[in-house]
């Protein structure tokens, strides 16, 4: 005989109106169902992912740009959502890059109203400094990315996340299947807080798919698509390899401050950031480590083939991973055990409980321009429009204890020590040192630094003396004229406005 | 000095410049695009009519296409594709300087 359970609770009155029992699968109804509790996640289209998430005009969709000049995922989904007819949406995408024109037309035709990102390029970015959208985009470091998540003022709706495989559950990475992107170090904060996550995955593999960067906790709906991205497109753009002599040349200069610094000590802590000579000083490194006989306790950041070389003969002995540049670093990450994955509010959101920035020796950091102030703009060109990313470049120079700026004097008749920058995105309290082909400059603020440089023979003037040597040889440039309309707010990592970026004047 | 038949000196690569210069019987039309006109627009239109005058050239056609090329390099490939497509005998070389 079968007894109800529960049967008789409901007139008692200690219960105060709680649910009583009504089955184990009451609430949970895919556990009654042999096969919707193993794939009740999966969908078959992106329309029908979209559907079930619920997403509606006006609301903020996010996407992560690890895939960067290779992406496939950012174009293809605000594609299904125009068709779909969805309007006045608000973009969160961690960057976007030259491959994302096609938003122009989604912009125009009212899919998109407002749009957050570290940093764009090409024609998008050409299109927006001409005015293209009514309202100003917000420009935000990868750490002020976190920090405006934490606060509310990106309130992600749904995020779709684009992963080379995942499991029936939402278990992914970006290290199985076939288009590894390696680390998902931004993506992971969406999975951590969007309302719905989406999975594009190519490929869905077997349970449990590990390690998991995103967790089936943080899941609601998978799409199996065809490609997400081309990882051989990662390290196109401003992630690339250098060849270019000029740019080995301050690589190499770069790497002697780094050796003369002070901070050139054993168990210290680094992070090159993207840009030719940026990347390029990790490949200098390797002799001045043998030759004082130390080795640096972790590397943070971006990671690089030239990172993975030195951790590979143990000369970094942690490689912090929140963005793999290229192959090699993707790889490295799936089979070091000392090459971690790590979220970007780890590594430098100021309003995280520790990240990792703090904790910095040196940065290498590249720059537009520099002006005499030391402040550094990394976002738009010496004509106005914008051609860049905040990325980690304020995070980081806030954080270590010596951020080192890296640059040609002169990028073909364009000086890139100015007395102004045409738009500031890190503060030139921040920032020590500026090392160009023909000479270095340290920061007032900075005297027992530049003191070792000295000593060290390396050629350190004023900076002052570098813009008036990059002048004497381009000639002095007209100011860029700007209408008054402001199309971009330059957000500093904890959020405040530290510049806005103007249309440029036709 | 006068253009009679067609010449250039130079490239299109970053830092460098294009010039083309053609034999014309009407007054001197000189063409300038630049990479950094905003910029340096006035700057390279007055070295390079400073060349050319100094070169004594007043008709034909100059065209400079410019990448963003120091004051020296303009000069320099003013002078070459001038002197490949000009009327040459002895050249007086301090005009050059």
């Amino acid at each position: 005989m079968t007894i109800q359970l529960a049967s008789g609770l409901s007139a008692l009155t200690e219960l105060k109106g709680r649910e009583i029992f009504n089955g184990f699968a009451a609430k949970s109804p895919h556990l009654a169902s042999p096969t919707a509790k193993l794939d009740r996640k999966l969908v078959d289209t992106i329309e029908e992912a979209v559907r079930r998430s619920g997403l509606k005009n006006g609301m903020t969709i996010s996407f992560h740009h690890h895939f960067r000049e290779g992406d496939k995922t950012i174009n293809m989904v605000v594609d299904v959502l125009a068709r779909m007819g969805f309007k006045d949406l608000t973009l969160a995408s961690s960057s976007l890059q030259s491959s994302n024109s096609v938003l122009i037309e989604h912009i125009k035709s009212g899919v998109i109203r407002r749009i957050f990102s570290s940093g764009m390029r090409g024609k998008l970015a050409e299109a927006i400094s001409n005015g293209l959208m009514k309202e100003p985009i917000n420009i935000h470091s990868h750490g002020g990315r976190v920090a405006l998540i934490q606060s509310g003022e990106i309130a992600i709706d749904v995020a779709f996340l684009g992963v080379s495989a995942c499991d029936a559950f939402g278990n992914a990475n970006g290290v199985s299947g076939r288009s590894h992107c390696g680390s998902l170090g931004y993506a992971m904060v969406d999975a951590q807080y969007a309302r719905n996550v989406v999975l594009l995955t190519e490929e869905i593999v077997p349970f449990p798919n590990g390690p998991a960067s995103i967790r089936q906790d943080q899941v609601d709906w998978i799409v199996k698509v065809d490609e997400v991205g081309d990882p051989s497109k990662i390290s196109v753009g401003a992630a690339r390899a250098t060849t270019n002599p000029r740019e080995l040349l301050i690589a190499r200069l770069s790497a002697d401050v780094m050796e003369h610094s002070g901070y050139f000590n054993d168990g210290f802590s680094m992070q090159t950031g993207t840009g030719g000579s940026s990347t390029a000083t990790a490949r200098f490194l390797e002799t001045r480590m043998r030759a004082k006989g130390i080795t640096a306790a972790w590397a943070l950041g971006g990671q690089t083939g030239g990172m993975v070389d030195l951790h590979n003969k143990g000369l970094i002995g942690t490689l912090l991973d929140t963005q793999s540049f290229d192959s090699v670093a993707a790889e490295s990450l799936r089979t070091s055990p000392r090459h971690f994955e790590i979220s970007t509010q780890v590594y430098a959101s100021p309003t995280s409980k520790a990240c990792s920035i703090d904790r910095l020796d040196m940065v290498i950091l590249s720059a537009l321009e520099i002006d005499l102030d030391f402040n550094v703009n990394v976002l738009t060109g010496s004509d106005g429009v914008m051609r860049g990313a905040s990325g980690g470049h304020s995070d980081t120079a806030a954080g270590a204890n010596l951020s080192i700026v890296v640059a040609p004097l002169i990028r073909s008749r364009i000086p890139t020590v100015v007395k102004h920058c045409t738009t500031v995105v890190t503060p030139g309290e921040t920032v020590g040192v500026l090392v160009t082909d023909q000479g270095i400059a340290v920061n007032p603020k900075r005297p027992e630094v530049a003191e070792r440089l000295k000593q060290a023979g390396l050629p350190v003037c004023p900076i002052e003396e570098l813009y008036a040597r990059a002048v004497a040889q381009t000639g002095e440039p007209k100011p860029i004229e700007f209408l008054d309309r402001v199309v971009a707010l330059v957000r500093y990592r904890d959020g405040s406005v530290i510049d806005v970026v103007r249309q440029v004047k036709p | 000095m006068k253009i009679i038949k067609d010449a250039m000196a130079g490239t299109l690569e970053s830092s460098d410049v294009l010039v083309k210069v053609s034999p014309s019987d009407g007054p001197l039309e000189v063409v300038v695009k630049s990479e950094v006109e905003r910029q340096f627009g006035e700057q390279i239109r007055r070295v390079v009519a400073d060349t050319l005058a100094r070169l004594t050239i007043n008709e034909g056609v100059v065209i400079v296409e410019d990448k963003g090329a120091l004051d020296c390099t303009i000069r320099a490939r003013l002078q070459a594709a001038v002197l490949r497509g000009g009327a040459v005998e002895g050249l007086d070389w301090s005009i050059l300087q």
